[in-house]
């Protein structure tokens, strides 16, 4: 049942960060929502993963439960495995998990301004991870803390690191997020949507900055969005979600020259073009189902334009379409031929 | 920061101003003969009243009176009873008694109010949480006085575990009780607020950011969340301090306190108006002032909150 | 694409699963009913489920019809002293026994709902309108008047309670008002002057808020008088918080009333009060504990059921909590 994107076996190690076949339910007073129905994906070291689908799809429900911060009730983890470094976390003590938590994996968020404890200076916040995670003394942390404000660009760091968070820019707060994120020195970043709240120009600033952090330190990086554009610069593969289910696994070029499944081509046929200017826009007709009622068979079949009627009842799952290309629909490979 | 509280002293000049006319208005601008009942039972002789209206203004218009009066206030003269006390003697051997008395009042419900939210936050649904929900909700219906009768009836007269009324010299274990009434409605706000405080808190974005980060549980609770839930908290302490300050007529009232709260309500209704006037303008005053230091506590608290 | 039959057949497929493509609930209702949904019905709705509205809803209505309909409860003259039964302990003849002059606690515990209720409703009720009209004169004027107002606000603000109230009553007391309407307007008027301020902060705070939300703007642009945005689209969206308050403010008047009846500065005879009742049975307490019991058990009702309508009202109409 479960799709992965990688071919495993050619090599020896196992990759860093791993999900398995991951099911999480949350028990809500009105059922039981099928949050996340076998979903699986892996990064390795230096590799940039880009994981794309809209509000609901799953995909910060995954990367919290990767990170094991999820509220355990209402949410539950009802099958699967999260292997880091081949170590199945789901199964570890939860004194391990802290410890893998920033040290190991790192995340960070979309709106820093929330993130970030309004009433602690942001030196405090990178710091005292240091003091009580490493050990470090309050001159050790200061002193690094400014590093890595220096790191992420952030000018008069010494200054700044006294100041509290709503005293930066949105773009500068943000920089400053992913400084705390990296003081650990984690092997794998995930950045949950981390330009979403910010303009279109502070964006590919920091895009390019969690790029070559990326690259410096060989670090896995898990972008979460659903921003079809910030994604083609950055990533090297991409996994598009659907009500809790990969859909389709691709590296990026061969994911927008040829999308694989037809809820892809449909995003990527919504997005606005200036060359079709003054046309209307396309759009998905319908809304993603309710997580209490998912539709059998494929989920996206009430929406899709090429369903039959096979995919009212069977649910695909991974057809390979070549070296690290899945797509979970019956008639994948005549889509990407069609195109 | 000095500019805020700059400005912030000089608006308080006007209302201070304005509220102290307004009583003392009230106050001396009674229809009816202010002298009634103080010669007995007959009508006042006219020296007597000549004598008393000039001692007290009473031939000037009520704004000459209050501004000579505000006036005398200021070098500290705060008159006398129409019998002759010293006020301001009276007001400073009464005054330390119902400060005394706010304190405890404060202590008690911080402490309990305190730890009852803490718990019930952190904790969630529960059966703690319904006792406590359903405690705090008679505490907030129960008049103060009924509360303070009540808790007389049964440990001062009924199980005699208290003496019900409290000595002239109220010491601070008398007022532990008293306190404890007077206290008894804040402290189920405090409790009420600060279980909320951190309900919220406890679902929020930094928090979540805090356990990314693998800080250990107990840091995340005692540092992150208390520190944020306790700001709204700490700053209706304040201000409750204020409150209770302005004198606990009721509480004095039942348990016997010499209190301020008993002074001026001996004045009202033997018409001592200068015993009146002049314990509100103080209370009016510390007020005003204890107002102004929370809004300044909470600037400190909440880097959010700078005032220029 | 795919062939035409194909695409029918996918028609037909997507057709059958329209139940899949999920409505939202409000969007089906507005279907439904033609009308959508408003915070109003959304907030009845949730209360109408809650246990803790709908008991103390019915107290306040049984209350409410104790007050109007005094008769149907009891037959007795609250004021008619009869020395012979002075102190009796409840008994068949008088269900909570009878005071010390001889009076029947029951019929006056009865009879006292009137007038409590009047207090607590006209206090409201007056607080409410004075403090609201300022509160959204200076919440949308803004300028010189807000800050006028809010002066003025913090002068009354100032007066400590008690003492304002005694000052106030003691006021009118000695100016010789008399009777129990009167008395009941001195003692509604007083609660009002002093608590007003804090209606106004919460209707202007609210004003301000709403003053600053863009429909507000767009009605302004499109020349809307200012009249019209304040009842059309300022005064609905203020009315929660006020609303609350008022429910709340309505309990602690009536327990207001009765910490300055037994102080003995609120009503008095003949105006029947829980609060005099209870200073009446001060010294009585261990001897005739009826005299204290009932009396302080009506009112601690009354004040809760309010008390409670106005925590479930709060917790229906915030929008953070659904």
């Amino acid at each position: 049942m479960t799709m992965s994107s990688g071919e495993a076996g050619l090599l020896s190690e196992p990759p860093l960060l791993e999900v398995d076949g991951l099911f999480v339910e949350f028990r809500t007073r009105d059922g039981v929502a099928r949050v996340l129905n076998g979903v699986s994906y892996t990064v390795d070291a230096g590799e940039t993963l880009a994981v794309l689908g809209e509000s609901g799809s799953g995909k910060s429900v995954t990367a919290q439960a990767i990170m094991g911060i999820l509220d355990v009730p209402p949410a539950v983890v009802t099958g699967g495995e999260i292997r880091y470094r081949g170590e199945n976390l789901l199964a570890a003590s939860e004194e391990r998990r802290t410890e893998v938590r920033a040290q190991g994996i790192a995340m960070i968020f979309q709106d820093a301004l929330s993130a970030l404890n309004p009433v602690f200076t942001v030196g405090f916040q990178i710091e005292e991870q240091l003091r009580v995670r490493l050990g470090m003394t309050r001159k050790e942390a200061r002193a690094r803390a400014v590093e890595l404000l220096d790191l992420v660009r952030i000018p008069h760091a010494t200054r700044r690191v006294r100041q509290y968070p709503h005293e930066f820019s949105g773009g500068m707060r943000q920089r400053a997020m992913i400084a705390m994120s990296l003081a650990l020195d984690p092997d794998v970043l995930i950045a949950d949507e981390p330009t979403t709240a910010l303009d279109v120009t502070v964006q590919a600033q920091i895009m390019d900055l969690l790029a070559e952090i990326q690259a410096e330190r060989r670090m896995g990086l898990i972008l979460i969005t659903h921003d079809l554009g910030v994604v083609a610069e950055v990533a090297d593969r991409i996994s598009v979600m659907y009500a809790g289910r990969i859909v389709e696994h691709a590296d990026a070029p061969s994911l927008y020259r040829r999308p694989g499944h037809p809820y892809t081509a449909a995003l990527m046929d919504s997005l606005p073009r200036l060359d079709l200017k003054g046309a209307e826009l396309n759009t998905i007709k319908g809304l993603p189902p309710s997580l209490l009622n998912i539709p059998p068979g494929c989920p996206f079949h009430p929406r899709c334009l090429m369903a039959q009627d096979l995919c009212r009842t069977d649910v695909p799952t991974g057809h390979r379409l070549g070296l690290g290309r899945t797509s979970a629909c019956h008639f994948a490979e005549e889509l990407v031929r069609s195109v | 920061m000095s500019r805020y509280v700059l400005r912030r002293l000089l608006q308080l000049v006007p209302v201070f101003i304005g509220t102290t006319f307004l009583i003392y208005l009230l106050v001396w601008s009674i229809p009816g003969n202010p002298f009634a009942g103080m010669c007995g039972e007959r009508p006042c002789p006219d020296s007597f009243i000549a004598m008393m209206t000039d001692k007290y203004n009473l031939d000037d218009s009520i704004f000459v009176q209050y501004f000579k009066y505000m006036g005398n206030l200021l070098t500290g003269d705060f008159g006398e009873t129409f019998s002759g006390l010293d006020v301001g003697e009276l007001i400073s051997l009464r005054y330390p008694v119902s400060v005394r008395l706010a304190l405890v009042a404060v202590a008690i419900e911080a402490v309990i109010g305190l730890v009852a939210g803490i718990v019930t936050g952190l904790r969630g649904r529960g059966f703690l949480d319904n006792l406590v929900l359903v405690s705090t909700l008679f505490l907030i219906a129960l008049p103060t006085f009924v509360t303070g009768f009540v808790i007389q009836i049964l440990l001062g007269f009924q199980w005699e575990i208290m003496t019900p009324t409290v000595s002239s010299e109220a010491t601070w274990s008398e007022l532990i009780i008293p306190g404890f009434v007077l206290g008894s409605l804040s402290m189920a706000y405090v409790s009420r607020l600060t279980r909320t405080s951190i309900a919220e808190n406890k679902r929020s974005d930094f928090i979540r950011t805090a356990r990314a980060k693998g800080l250990p549980p107990s840091r995340i609770t005692w540092v992150h969340l208390l520190r944020n839930s306790l700001i709204p908290v700490i700053t209706f302490l304040g201000t409750d301090i204020g409150t209770l300050m302005g004198g606990a007529i009721v509480t004095e009232g039942i348990f016997g306190i010499n209190g301020i709260g008993r002074l001026v309500y001996d004045g009202i209704l033997s018409k001592e108006g200068v015993v009146v006037t002049g314990v509100v303008v103080l209370l009016v005053l510390v007020f005003l002032v204890v107002n102004l230091i929370i809004d300044l506590l909470y600037a400190v608290l909440d880097p959010r909150i700078r005032y220029d | 694409m795919t062939d035409p039959t194909t695409a029918a057949a996918g028609t037909t497929a997507t057709q059958d699963s329209q139940s899949y493509v999920v409505v939202p609930e409000h969007i089906e209702d507005a279907v439904k009913t033609g009308r959508p949904r408003s915070l109003a019905s959304d907030a009845w709705r949730d209360l109408r489920r809650r246990p803790l509205f709908i008991i103390a809803g019915v107290v306040i209505l049984l209350l409410v019809v104790v007050a109007v309909f005094p008769g149907w409860f009891t037959s007795a003259d609250p004021n008619l002293k009869d020395l012979a039964h002075t102190r009796e302990p409840p008994s068949a003849d008088a269900w909570f026994g009878y005071d010390l002059q001889g009076r029947d606690v029951y019929a006056r515990v009865i009879y006292g709902t009137r007038w409590s209720l009047l207090v607590g409703v006209g206090a409201a009720v007056l607080t409410v309108l004075l403090g609201s009209v300022l509160g959204i004169l200076a919440g949308f004027a803004g300028g010189w008047v807000d800050g006028l107002l809010s002066r003025v606000g913090e002068i009354f603000f100032g007066l400590p309670f008690v003492l304002g109230a005694i000052v106030i009553l003691t006021l009118f007391r000695n100016a010789g008002v008399g009777g129990a309407v009167p008395i009941v307007g001195v003692v509604v008027l007083s609660l009002a002057v002093l608590s007003w301020p804090v209606a106004m902060r919460i209707m202007r705070s609210a004003a301000i808020a709403a003053k600053q939300q863009d429909y507000v703007k767009a009605a302004r642009a499109l020349g809307a008088r200012p009249a019209r945005i304040v009842f059309r689209h300022l005064l609905p969206n203020c009315l929660a918080p006020v609303l609350v308050y008022a429910t709340i403010a309505l309990g602690a008047f009536i327990g207001a009333e009765a910490t300055l009846s037994f102080l003995g500065i609120g009503l008095r005879d003949p105006a029947v009060s829980w609060g005099v009742m209870i200073a009446d049975s001060r010294n009585f307490v261990r001897v005739a504990p009826h005299m204290l019991l009932f009396p302080a058990g009506f009112l601690t009702v009354t004040v809760l059921a309010f008390v409670m309508l106005g925590d479930a009202v709060r917790e229906a109409l915030d929008p953070k909590l659904r």
